[in-house]
């Protein structure tokens, strides 16, 4: 489904990522873990090419992103991406957020975007916040929109980057329920996540990250119980 | 009145080439970013009275000794041109200045759903940015509006040149410059609330 092969990234002198090389498969959840600064957005936005790999592949479904003459919007519109500060429009009402995208990329007819978007309202608990603005919705609601949001351009794969670290604890765990939803019904996703019980319970690998490498990678159970290295230990001896 | 006249348009077209040059001093492409900032420097660096003499008898005087042929504008034509040219250099800088300060993850946001950047500038960052452009586009105007009375030395019939022409016939200099100070004062009062009233009735935009 992903094929990442020796992805680089620098930023002028400073070197991001140094040689990420992963298969995701269809279905899967793969959950990135790592301190802060060791790459883990820039990863993430690699793969939806928000930011441009200094040198490597990455290919989805089969198509190679990196290709120097890719049109670029076709390739975001097939991979949703989830921020830690929602970004939702604060022009724009709750449903015309969702329905925006699909009426301007996907050339829905309004009536068909809109109950397109009310149908992921409804999914994510939120039908009855169709017309508000995003100002009055807690942040819990306003995460859970803008999943239904990047959910409305039904793409391939699902892109978390710390969806819940900018919110209320007594909000996490709605977020937290809509996302595992996502991954029962078999939505491919990868999440960086600091909520190392999702993971646990979700993920069906975790990668371990530092200093733009991939220490270390298995199942939730090899990296929480059974760690390989010391580096990774000592990461979870810190947070657990 | 001809002030108000000229103000207007000026401030109309000035929003338009302030736009259009705005954006093209964030454009990643040189073609459209350089001659932007030519225009935007020239005209903020150079004063409005130099540049109205320069339009109204400098250009003309130009194309009489290049042609042999001469041409006359009309007075309050060239004052619109050049207040228009004028206001749009400090649009663009208020214009500028409005997108920047739309934060970065709106346009992240909206790339990620695919939309190219001219879309995501038409829907997600310019409207947004118009709601905080209302004020400091209001100070313009009213700046526009007193500048205009530099366009009495063509010999534009604007406020402060029907105060003179009142003058030269009265000789009642005091009384006289007085009231086209205070219908000043009026016009910047009564624009000062209309832009406070839109700006209340748009709302200041909500961050998400
Ligand atoms: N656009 C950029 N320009 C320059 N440096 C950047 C840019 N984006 C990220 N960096 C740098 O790259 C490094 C890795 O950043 P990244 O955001 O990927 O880390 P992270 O693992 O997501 O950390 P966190 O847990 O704090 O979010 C940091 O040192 C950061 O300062
Ligand atoms: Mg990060």
């Amino acid at each position: 489904m992903i094929g990442v092969k020796g992805l680089y990234k620098r930023f002028g002198e400073l070197e991001v990522l140094k040689g990420i090389s992963i298969d995701i498969k269809e279905s899967e959840v793969v959950c990135v873990i790592g301190p802060s600064g060791s790459g883990k957005s820039t990863f993430l936005r690699c793969i939806n090419l928000l930011e441009m790999p200094s040198s490597g592949e990455i290919t989805i479904d089969g198509e190679t992103i990196t290709d120097k003459n890719i049109d670029l919007n076709k390739i975001r519109e097939e991979a949703g991406m989830v921020f830690q500060h929602f970004n939702l429009f604060p022009h724009k009402t709750t449903l015309q957020n969702v329905a925006l995208a699909p009426m301007k990329v996907r050339k829905l007819s309004k009536e068909e975007a809109e109950e397109r978007a009310l149908e992921l309202l409804d999914k994510v608990g939120l039908a009855d916040k169709a017309h508000v603005y995003p100002s009055s919705l807690s942040g819990g609601q306003k995460q859970r929109v803008a999943i239904a949001r990047a959910l409305a351009m039904r793409p391939k794969v699902m892109l978390f980057d710390e969806p819940t670290s900018a919110l209320d604890p007594e909000m996490v765990g709605e977020v937290l329920g809509v996302m595992k939803d996502l991954a029962m019904a078999g939505m491919t996703m990868v999440v960086v996540t600091h909520e190392m019980g999702f993971a646990r319970e979700v993920a069906d690998r975790v990668l371990f990250m530092d200093d733009g490498i991939i220490i270390e990678q298995g199942t939730p159970d090899d990296i929480f119980s059974n760690a390989k290295h010391e580096r990774t230990r000592s990461f979870l001896g810190k947070i657990l | 009145m001809i002030t108000i006249e000229i103000t207007s348009f000026s401030l109309l077209f000035g929003m338009i080439l302030g736009t259009v040059s705005g954006l093209g001093k964030l454009s990643k492409k040189r073609f459209f970013r350089y001659p932007s900032i030519v225009y935007i420097d020239f005209i903020r660096g150079t004063p409005l009275l130099v540049q109205i003499l320069l339009f109204y008898y400098g250009i003309p005087g130009l194309y009489s000794n290049v042609t042999g042929n001469s041409f006359n504008i009309d007075p309050i034509l060239a004052g619109i041109i050049v207040c228009s040219i004028n206001s749009g250099a400090y649009i663009a800088e208020i214009v500028r200045a409005g997108i920047q300060s739309i934060d970065k993850g709106q346009m992240e946001a909206a790339r990620s759903l695919g939309m190219n950047e001219r879309m995501a500038m038409k829907e997600i960052i310019l409207p947004q940015a118009f709601r905080r452009i209302i004020p400091p586009l209001g100070n313009e105007f009213i700046a526009l509006l007193k500048d205009s009375s530099l366009l009495a030395v063509i010999g534009v019939h604007e406020l402060l040149k029907t105060g003179q022409l009142y003058i030269s016939r009265t000789f009642a200099a005091f009384p006289v410059y007085i009231a086209v100070a205070l219908m000043y004062l009026i016009l910047t009062i009564v624009i000062s609330r209309i832009v406070s009233y839109s700006e209340r009735r748009l709302g200041v935009s909500d961050r998400s």
